[in-house]
C-alpha cells in the first residue's frame, strides 16, 4: 500500500512539474538541509551550546576555521561566550522552525475553521467574522504579535511567562496570520457550497457539520497548502524579528533571531561571523521555503502564471 | 468561386508529460464566399479547436504541428502573434459562446464598435459613430441611437450576443468563425440570432464557420456540414445529405440520437460507449469500438475521406477495395 | 384517482432577496428588491408517472425542483409528500430516504475527492440500509451494475469517467436509498446527444422496473416529450399551461407554448422558417403587470395588461389548463400543433 502511494506521488503531475523546475529542486534541497540540520542538531552538531559545562571563555571570539586565527574545532567560529556558532545556528534553527511550523499550523486550523464556517453558514455570521478579519488585516502582523506578547507579559507573572514563552510566541504569530487563511477558505467555500454534490448530500439529509467536514473541507484545502508554505517563511521571519527585538523566545532557548541580535552587538567590533552566519541561515531557510511556496502555487494553479 | 478559407491537412498537437496528444489530425475543408460551413460533433471532438486554430487562438501548449490554413490564398498559420491579431478583426471575425468574453466591460458598445472599425477602416469619428449605430440597428437592437452609449452589462444576454455579432462584422471581415454562438441563449432568442447571422452572411458574402453541437441550428443555417469525431472529420457534405441521409455510421448514430419532437418512442437510439480520450484513440478508425458495422480492416487502417455519392465519409464501408461489405448495411433511423 | 398523489405542490411561491448590501442601498436611496422566482405554482404527481416542467432559463423550474426536495423553504404555499407536509416528511429518515434528486452537471454533482464507492454508499450509510462492509460493497456493486457500470468502477474517482458515466453514477447514488420519487433537474442537458439517449433510456427503464415517480425539469421539448406523462410550461415563475404530454404537442393552447414550439429548429429540412418570438424574457425582479407574457404576446389586449389570467381548462379541452385570457375568451387561433402541416406524416429518414 505504501509502495503504491509512493508510486502515485512519483507519477503525479505535481512531482513531474517539480522535477522540471530547477528552482523548486534547489529550494527543496536547501530547505531539506536546513530542516535536517535543525531536527538532527543533537546528533549532528559538533558542540552543545546549551551545555554550560563545556563552554570555555578562553575560546570566545574565535573567527571561522578558514581564517588564520581560526580553530578547526569551531568551523564558523565562536561567540562572546565561546559557543560554537555552527552549533548555535543548528539549535537556533530548531527553535525557529518549531515556532514557525507550530504557528502556521495554529493559524491554519483557526483560519480554515473560521473561513469554512463563515463561507458555509453565511449571513450575519459571515459578515461578522469577515469584518473582524478585515480589521485585523489593517494592522501589520508584527504589531499584532507584539501586542499579544505585551499583553501576556503584563498579565502573567514573570516565572510563568518564561515557562510558557514559547507557546506565547507561537500563539502571537499564529493569531496574526489567520485572516489570510480564513479569507481564502471562505472564498472557495462559497463556490463549493452551491455545487451540486453538496446539494445532493443535503437532499439525503446529511448534517451541515458533516457536509462541511467531509464534502467541503477536502475541496478547499488546496490553496491552503500554498498559503501555509508561504506563511511558514513569514512566520519564521516574524519570530526572528520578535527575537531580534528581544520579546520573542527566552534567551535560554536562542532562536536564529536571538543569535542575530546577540551577534549584532559585535558586528562593528570586527566579530562579524557571530551575526552574519545566523543571518545567512535564516535567509536560506526563508527563501527556500518561499520559493517552494511560489512553485507550489504555480503548479497547483497554472492559470495564475 | 475561389474559397475564402482553405484548411489543408491541419494537425494540432498538445505536448504533455505523457507524450504528445494529437487533438486534430488531417482536417481539410474549405469555405466559399457567402457559404456557411457547419462543424458538428460531441464535446472533445475537436470542433472548437479547429476554430481556435484558424483564428490563431489555440490555448497553450497546443500548437499547429502540420498542414496549412489559407485565407484568401495567403498562409495564416505561421504568422507572428501581432500580425495575426491584426487579421483577427479585420479579416476574420470571431463570435464565442459567452458574449462577455468578447466585450470589454469598461467601454460603451459604441466605443468598442468605433475602435474596431477605425483600426481597420479609414473612417472619421463621426462616420464611425454613424456606422456603429447602423450596425446596432442591423443586428436588431431597438433604439440603437441611444443604446450605442450603453455599457455591455446594460444589455440582456441575447442583446449582448447581437452586439458581439455587430462587433465581429463591423470591420467587414471575409470570414466569421462562430463557436457555439447560440448555446448560451434561450430557444426563443436562438432563432432570432440564427436568422440574423444567416442573413448577414448572405448579404455581405461572408464565409462563415459555424461550430455547434446543435444539429437543429446546423440544419437551419449551414450549407455544408463537417461531422467531427476524435479530432478528425468523419463526414463532410451538403447539409441536406448529412442530415437526412448520413453515410458515416457515426453521423447516422448522431442523427438518430436526437429525440424526435413529433412522437414518443419507446426506446431512444443512441450510440453505445463514449468518444475515446485523446490519449487513447484506438488504432484504425477511431470510431471502431462503438461502430455497429465494424470489420477487420477498421481495426487496422485509418480510413481517409471517401466519396459516397453526395458526401465524403471516412469509412471503409465505402471503399470498393474493402472486402464486400454492402454499404446498404447502414440503417437509417 | 383515489390514491394519494406522491407529490402535491399547492400555490408554491419562492422569493429571493436580491437587494444590494445595506450601505450601497442607503447611498443609492433604493429599497429592498425581491426576485419572485416562483409564484403560485400548483400541481400533483400521481404514483409511477412523470411530470415535466419546461421553460427557458430563469422561468423558475429549477427553483420548483429545489422547493420540492426541501433545499429551499417556500415563501408561500406548501408541498405534500404522500399527503404529509414536506418538512414533517423530511424530518423522518424513513420518508426522507424515499425522495432523491439527480442534478444537471455531472462534473459538479460528484465530490471529486471521493471514490465512486464512497459516493454511492453515502445514502446507504446515512439511512443505515446495509449491515456491515461486505453488504455495503455488494449493494454498491449491484447499483453500479444496475446503471450499466461495473462493480470494479467503485474503486475509481469521478474524474476517470466521461460525462455520461458520471451521470450514471449520480443515478446510482440516487437509487441507493431505494427511493420512490426522483427529482431530475436537467439530467441530460450537459451531455452529448448520443449519450443523452442512453441516460434517458436508463431512466425510463428504471421507472418501469422500480415504479418510480419523476419530477423532470428540462428546457428541451423533444426530451420532455420522450419521458413525460404530463407537462407543465413555466414562464417567469408561473405555470402557464399544464397538459397531458401528447395533448401539449398536438394541441398547445397558451401562446407562449406555441411560440416555444415554433422556435425549435427544424431538423426535417422542410425549409420551414422558425418564427422567432419577439422580444426577450422580462426581468423577474420587475415583472410586467397582468399576464407576464403580454409584452411578447401577439394576442395581448387591454385585459391581458391589467389582469393576471387564471389556469382554466380551455373550452372543449378538459385535460389541459392554460392561463390565458385569449384562450378563455376563445380569441386564440384553433388549436393545432405547431408546424403540424410539415411535421405530421413525415417518415423521417434520419430521425
Amino acid at each position: 500500500m505504501a509502495a503504491g502511494a509512493l508510486g502515485r506521488v512519483l507519477d503525479s503531475d505535481l512531482f513531474w512539474s517539480f522535477r522540471r523546475s530547477p528552482v523548486a529542486v534547489v529550494s527543496a534541497v536547501v530547505a531539506l538541509v536546513c530542516v535536517l540540520g535543525a531536527v538532527l542538531a543533537p546528533l549532528l552538531a559538533p558542540h552543545n551550546p546549551f551545555d554550560l559545562a563545556s563552554l570555555n571563555l578562553g575560546d570566545a571570539f574565535k573567527p571561522p576555521a578558514w581564517t588564520p586565527e581560526g580553530d578547526a574545532l569551531y568551523p564558523l567560529g565562536t561567540d562572546d561566550q565561546g559557543r560554537d556558532v555552527l552549533s548555535a545556528i543548528m539549535y537556533g534553527a530548531r527553535i525557529s522552525l518549531l515556532v514557525g511550523i507550530s504557528s502556521v499550523v495554529f493559524s491554519t486550523v483557526v483560519g480554515v475553521g473560521i473561513g469554512l464556517l463563515a463561507g458555509y453558514v453565511g449571513g450575519s455570521l459571515d459578515s461578522l467574522l469577515m469584518r473582524i478579519a478585515d480589521i485585523q488585516l489593517t494592522f501589520p502582523s508584527i504589531l499584532i504579535a507584539l501586542l499579544v506578547d505585551g499583553v501576556v507579559r503584563a498579565v502573567l507573572p514573570r516565572e510563568v511567562h518564561d515557562q510558557i514563552a514559547l507557546f506565547v510566541v507561537i500563539f502571537a504569530i499564529g493569531i496574526s496570520a489567520w485572516p489570510q487563511f480564513a479569507r481564502t477558505v471562505r472564498g472557495s467555500t462559497l463556490v463549493e457550497r452551491n455545487k451540486e454534490y453538496v446539494l445532493a448530500a443535503r437532499v439525503i439529509g446529511i448534517s451541515q457539520g458533516r457536509i462541511m467536514l467531509t464534502h467541503v473541507l477536502p475541496n478547499v484545502v488546496g490553496p491552503v497548502l500554498v498559503i501555509a508554505t508561504l506563511g511558514l517563511g513569514g512566520a519564521i521571519l516574524t519570530e526572528a524579528t520578535l527575537s531580534f527585538l528581544g520579546v520573542g523566545v527566552p534567551p535560554t532557548q536562542p532562536s536564529l533571531g536571538t543569535l542575530i541580535r546577540i551577534g549584532n552587538d559585535f558586528l562593528f567590533s570586527g566579530e562579524w561571523w557571530i551575526t552574519i552566519f545566523p543571518g545567512v541561515a535564516l535567509i536560506a531557510m526563508v527563501l527556500s521555503v518561499n520559493l517552494l511556496g511560489d512553485w507550489l502555487r504555480d503548479a497547483l494553479n497554472p492559470r495564475l502564471r | 468561386m475561389a474559397a475564402i478559407l482553405e484548411v489543408r491537412d491541419l494537425r494540432v498537437e498538445f505536448p504533455t508529460r505523457r507524450g504528445t496528444l494529437t487533438a486534430l489530425d488531417g482536417v481539410s475543408f474549405d469555405i466559399a464566399p457567402g457559404e456557411v460551413l457547419g462543424v458538428v460533433g460531441e464535446s472533445g471532438a475537436g470542433k472548437s479547436m479547429t476554430g481556435a486554430a484558424i483564428i490563431g487562438l489555440l490555448e497553450p501548449p497546443g500548437r499547429i504541428a502540420g498542414g496549412e490554413i489559407l485565407l484568401n490564398g495567403k498562409r495564416i498559420d505561421r504568422l507572428p502573434y501581432e500580425q495575426m491579431r491584426r487579421i483577427r478583426g479585420k479579416e476574420i471575425g470571431a463570435i464565442f459562446q459567452d458574449p462577455l468574453t468578447t466585450l470589454n466591460p469598461l467601454y460603451t458598445v459604441g466605443r468598442q464598435l468605433v475602435e474596431t472599425m477605425q483600426t481597420h477602416l479609414p473612417l472619421s469619428d463621426r462616420d464611425a459613430r454613424q456606422r456603429a449605430i447602423g450596425w446596432l440597428e442591423m443586428v436588431g437592437i431597438p433604439a440603437a441611437a441611444q443604446r450605442v452609449d450603453s455599457y455591455p452589462h446594460e444589455f440582456s444576454g441575447g442583446m449582448r450576443q447581437r452586439v458581439v455579432i455587430a462587433l465581429a462584422l463591423c470591420a467587414e471581415p471575409a470570414l466569421i468563425v462562430a463557436d457555439e454562438p447560440t448555446t448560451a441563449l434561450d430557444v426563443s432568442i436562438q432563432a432570432q440570432i440564427i436568422a440574423l447571422l444567416k442573413r448577414l452572411a448572405r448579404e455581405k458574402g461572408t464565409a462563415m464557420m459555424l461550430v455547434t453541437h446543435d444539429m437543429g441550428v446546423i440544419a437551419e443555417t449551414a450549407d455544408r456540414v463537417a461531422v467531427m469525431y476524435a479530432g478528425r472529420i468523419a463526414e463532410i457534405g451538403p447539409v441536406r445529405s448529412v442530415v437526412k441521409s448520413p453515410k458515416h455510421p457515426y453521423s447516422v448514430g448522431l442523427m438518430s440520437s436526437i429525440p424526435p419532437l413529433d412522437r414518443r418512442v419507446a426506446q431512444l437510439s443512441g450510440i453505445e460507449g463514449a468518444m475515446p480520450r485523446l490519449s487513447a484513440i484506438p488504432q484504425g478508425c477511431a470510431f471502431n469500438p462503438r461502430c455497429p458495422h465494424v470489420f477487420a480492416r477498421c481495426r487496422q487502417d485509418r480510413p481517409e475521406l471517401i466519396e459516397t455519392g453526395t458526401t465524403r465519409a471516412a469509412c471503409w464501408l465505402y471503399d470498393p477495395a474493402s472486402e464486400k461489405r454492402a454499404p446498404e448495411a447502414v440503417q437509417h433511423g | 384517482m383515489a390514491e394519494t398523489p406522491v407529490l402535491v405542490a399547492e400555490d408554491l411561491a419562492k422569493s429571493f432577496d436580491v437587494s444590494r448590501p445595506l450601505l450601497q442601498r442607503l447611498l443609492a436611496g433604493e429599497g429592498r428588491r425581491t426576485l419572485k422566482a416562483v409564484d403560485g405554482v400548483s400541481f400533483d404527481i400521481p404514483k409511477g408517472t412523470t411530470l415535466s416542467l419546461v421553460g427557458e432559463s430563469g422561468c423558475g423550474k429549477s427553483t420548483v425542483a429545489r422547493l420540492v426536495v426541501g433545499l429551499y423553504r417556500p415563501t408561500q404555499g406548501r408541498v405534500l409528500f404522500e399527503g404529509i407536509e414536506l418538512e414533517k416528511a423530511r424530518a423522518n429518515p424513513e420518508t426522507r430516504r424515499r425522495m432523491q434528486m439527480i442534478f444537471q452537471d455531472p462534473y459538479a454533482s460528484l465530490n471529486p475527492r471521493w471514490r465512486v464507492q464512497e459516493i454511492v454508499a453515502e445514502p446507504i450509510r446515512a439511512f443505515g440500509l446495509a449491515q456491515g462492509a461486505a453488504a455495503l460493497r455488494d449493494r454498491v456493486g449491484q447499483l453500479l451494475t444496475q446503471v450499466g457500470l461495473s462493480p470494479l468502477d467503485g474503486e475509481k474517482f469521478p474524474h476517470e469517467f466521461s460525462g455520461g458515466q458520471r451521470q450514471r453514477i449520480s443515478i446510482a447514488r440516487a437509487l441507493s436509498s431505494n427511493p420512490d420519487f426522483l427529482v431530475c433537474d436537467e439530467p441530460t442537458s450537459a451531455l452529448d446527444v448520443s449519450v443523452q439517449a442512453q441516460i434517458l433510456n436508463l431512466m425510463k427503464d428504471l421507472q418501469a422496473r422500480l415504479g418510480l415517480t419523476y419530477l423532470f425539469i428540462s428546457h428541451n421539448l423533444a426530451v420532455v416529450r420522450q419521458v413525460s406523462d404530463r407537462i407543465g410550461v413555466m414562464y417567469l415563475g408561473r405555470l402557464v399551461e399544464l397538459a397531458p404530454a401528447e395533448t401539449l404537442f398536438t394541441a398547445p393552447r397558451h401562446p407562449y407554448t406555441r411560440a416555444l414550439m415554433e422556435a425549435i429548429p427544424d431538423l426535417e429540412m422542410t425549409g420551414r422558417q422558425r418564427i422567432p418570438v419577439g422580444g426577450e424574457v422580462p426581468s423577474p425582479i420587475n415583472p410586467p403587470t397582468g399576464c407576464p407574457f403580454h409584452p411578447r404576446c401577439p394576442l395581448a389586449d387591454a385585459r391581458c395588461k391589467a389582469e393576471m389570467p387564471k389556469l382554466l381548462p380551455p373550452p372543449g379541452q378538459p385535460g389541459t389548463i392554460a392561463a390565458c385570457h385569449a384562450v378563455e375568451e376563445g380569441r386564440d387561433p384553433a388549436p393545432a400543433p405547431a408546424g403540424t402541416d410539415q411535421r405530421i406524416g413525415t417518415t423521417a429518414t434520419a430521425l
